[in-house]
């Protein structure tokens, strides 16, 4: 008995050793040692210096008042607690508007605008990718041009229209036009079209019609998009200020709120760096759980002409 | 000539009914681009051809538009100081931070590229953190403030370099420099993700080629492989870094304040949103956008040519 498992170990152990790759790669052969070392150096400064402000948003949220504005400030709270963070929901849950509706307003939008934007951007990718009409290539230049402009161009006609629409002051203005964003329909395009075609043409053979080709078939197999869209969507909404669409204080969104809080002078300090660590807590956790598959995605990116 | 013509029209009308017939039999196809055709139309098409319209028209919303020629072009290059002082700082912050911010997502994609698989996913997330961290900019006017308790006032003044704090975002000569400092340090968005994925797609065998060939260092192999290589992707990058360097107004207006200490900074945007949504002369602030549209689209253009000739 102990045999066999013996035998079965070193047959495992084998199998790894074959299977492992060498942990260091070797270097290539046009580089010199003296260009790594400064290169990586360099590398580690800026990277620092980028992630200094972050840890520093992080820190004073963490930190109780009195440490707040110590001086010399330190790096990290020497005696962290989650007092900012209960107190955004104790100060604000006297005031008119509290703390919970606005994270319910910004959740709100972001989840609604996210899942509509998905749906209608993969469907319209869906054709523009794998079938060839008659229009398909204007449509996909045209929304190529959308991405050259910013939202700002276009802000004052969009408020116009969705005044038209009787949308204003309600969360539809922020949520419908976030759905027809560009960016999303690009990127899903672009990687449906590595997808083979063979597999559509087969699922035809067997007699699924277009809905069940999409739904079936082709969405389970760009997962990987999915998650690109949802970053990118949250990303815009979960910051969204909002202010010139929503005037009406029970509707507007934690951007805002966080705006109050900061304007609250130097006594909520450390509560307004409680809501910003709320506001990039979002989309920083969310870019962690699905940065391999976002990367995939980005590798068909490019503008090709 | 006349019969040239003809010949066209009846091409033409040919191509046409060829279209049409190949359009009725992918009718689903149009049914599954409805919904986004729709929205993208409403929301992104028609609003900058009506921003042209209104641009040529006074418009304050309570009375219906009048045309008037191109009257709000007119004041607005030669009247609005305001504008030019807009303009003037929008192109600086473009032409620093649009090409600084570019060449940083390349180096420091291409930078991280050869470093082992998880030291790579932790470094795209350092420095990707801060352009999505929303609004976690408003953190420097902490470090910038104008007291003594401001923690680069307080550095400075220890250290002895300065002997008095700095207002530094209301003093209008370190406003604009300050934005530049900020919008770099969150430049590194998507387009520096899409050149990280770029360059893991890069072949590898074309850089064994390479050493055969005799390319001797790190910078000559960046320029004859990996550039060439990496086309599509340094596009969408310009792209993207080109339309966030003329949209520049969150950022000056959450540090500097709105409207900030003698116009320093501000940008394009600033001013559509003060004429749009302040005073609300529709029309005037139509043609502020349009110029700005333009401005965008012709300097994609004119990128999207250079860039063309990298490698060659």
């Amino acid at each position: 008995m102990s045999e066999a498992r013996a035998i079965k170990t070193k047959i495992k152990k084998e199998k790894e050793q074959v299977y492992r790759k060498p942990l260091i790669k070797r270097r290539k052969p046009n580089r010199s040692v003296a260009g790594d070392f400064f290169l990586y150096l360099f590398l580690i400064l800026v990277a620092v210096v980028m992630v200094f402000p972050i840890v520093y948003a992080v820190s004073s949220a963490l930190k109780p008042l009195d440490e707040l504005f110590k001086f010399p400030p330190t790096v990290f709270p020497q005696h962290p607690t989650l007092d900012n963070f209960s107190d955004l929901f104790v100060t604000m849950g006297k005031s008119w508007v509290t703390f919970s509706r606005y994270l319910f307003n910004t959740v709100f939008i972001t989840a609604v605008g996210t899942a509509g934007h998905l749906i209608i951007a993969s469907m319209g990718a869906f054709v523009l990718a794998k079938y060839e009409f008659p229009g398909n290539q204007v449509f996909f230049k045209i929304v190529t041009v959308a991405m050259m402009f910013t939202g700002y161009v276009t802000q004052i006609p969009n408020y116009l229209i969705l005044n038209k629409l009787g949308w204003i002051d309600t969360y539809w203005a922020i949520i419908i036009p976030a759905f027809a964003s560009p960016m999303g329909l690009f990127l899903m395009k672009q990687f449906m079209e590595g997808l083979p075609t063979s597999l559509i043409e087969a699922a035809k053979i067997d007699g699924a019609n277009e809905w069940r080709v999409f739904s079936g078939i082709v969405m389970p197999n760009v997962k990987p998009a999915w998650m690109t869209l949802i970053i990118f969507s949250v990303q815009a909404l979960w910051n969204n200020r909002a202010s010139t669409f929503i005037y009406s204080e029970e509707r507007k969104t934690l951007v805002f709120a966080m705006q109050q809080i900061q304007g609250g002078g130097i006594a909520r300090t450390g509560q307004g760096a409680a809501v910003l660590v709320v506001l990039m807590a979002v989309p920083i956790v969310i870019f962690i759980f699905s940065e391999s598959q976002i990367l995939e995605t980005m590798a068909s990116s490019g503008l090709k002409d | 000539m006349k019969e040239y013509l003809n010949k066209l029209i009846t091409l033409r009308k040919h191509n046409a009914q060829v279209a049409w017939k190949k359009a009725k039999t992918r009718k689903m196809c149009y049914a599954f681009l409805a919904p986004y055709f729709i929205l993208f139309t409403m929301f992104y098409v028609f609003p900058v051809v009506a921003s042209i319209y209104y641009s040529f028209t006074y418009y304050n919303i309570l009375e219906s538009p009048r045309f008037i020629g191109l009257r709000n072009y007119i004041s607005l290059i030669l009247q609005d100081d305001i504008f030019l002082v807009g303009v003037k700082n929008t192109f600086m912050i473009a032409v620093i931070t649009g090409p600084l911010g570019y060449i940083m997502s390349f180096l420091f994609a291409w930078l991280i590229n050869e470093l082992p698989r998880w030291v790579r996913s932790v470094a795209v997330i350092v420095f990707y953190a801060p352009s999505i961290a929303g609004n976690c900019y408003v953190i420097f006017s902490v470090f910038f403030r104008g007291d003594a308790y401001g923690y680069v006032n307080a550095f400075l003044m220890n250290l002895g370099i300065i002997d008095a704090p700095i207002l530094w975002l209301i003093n209008p000569t370190y406003m604009l420099p300050i934005c530049m400092l900020v919008i770099l340090w969150m430049s590194l968005g998507t387009g520096f993700l899409s050149f990280v994925a770029g360059l893991q797609g890069v072949d590898k065998s074309q850089f064994e080629a390479g050493y055969m060939d005799g390319v001797k260092n790190r910078w000559q192999e960046l320029w004859f492989i990996t550039l060439p290589n990496m086309k599509p992707m340094l596009m969408f990058g310009a792209v993207m870094s080109i339309t966030q360097a003329f949209g520049v107004c969150d950022v000056t207006m959450a540090l500097c304040g709105y409207p900030s200490t003698d116009y320093a900074a501000r940008t394009i945007v600033t001013h559509l949103y003060d004429y749009g949504f302040d005073r609300f002369e529709m029309g005037y602030a139509c043609a502020i956008a349009t110029i700005l549209f333009l401005i965008m689209i012709l300097c994609n253009k004119a990128i999207q040519s250079l860039l063309r000739r990298v490698g060659t």
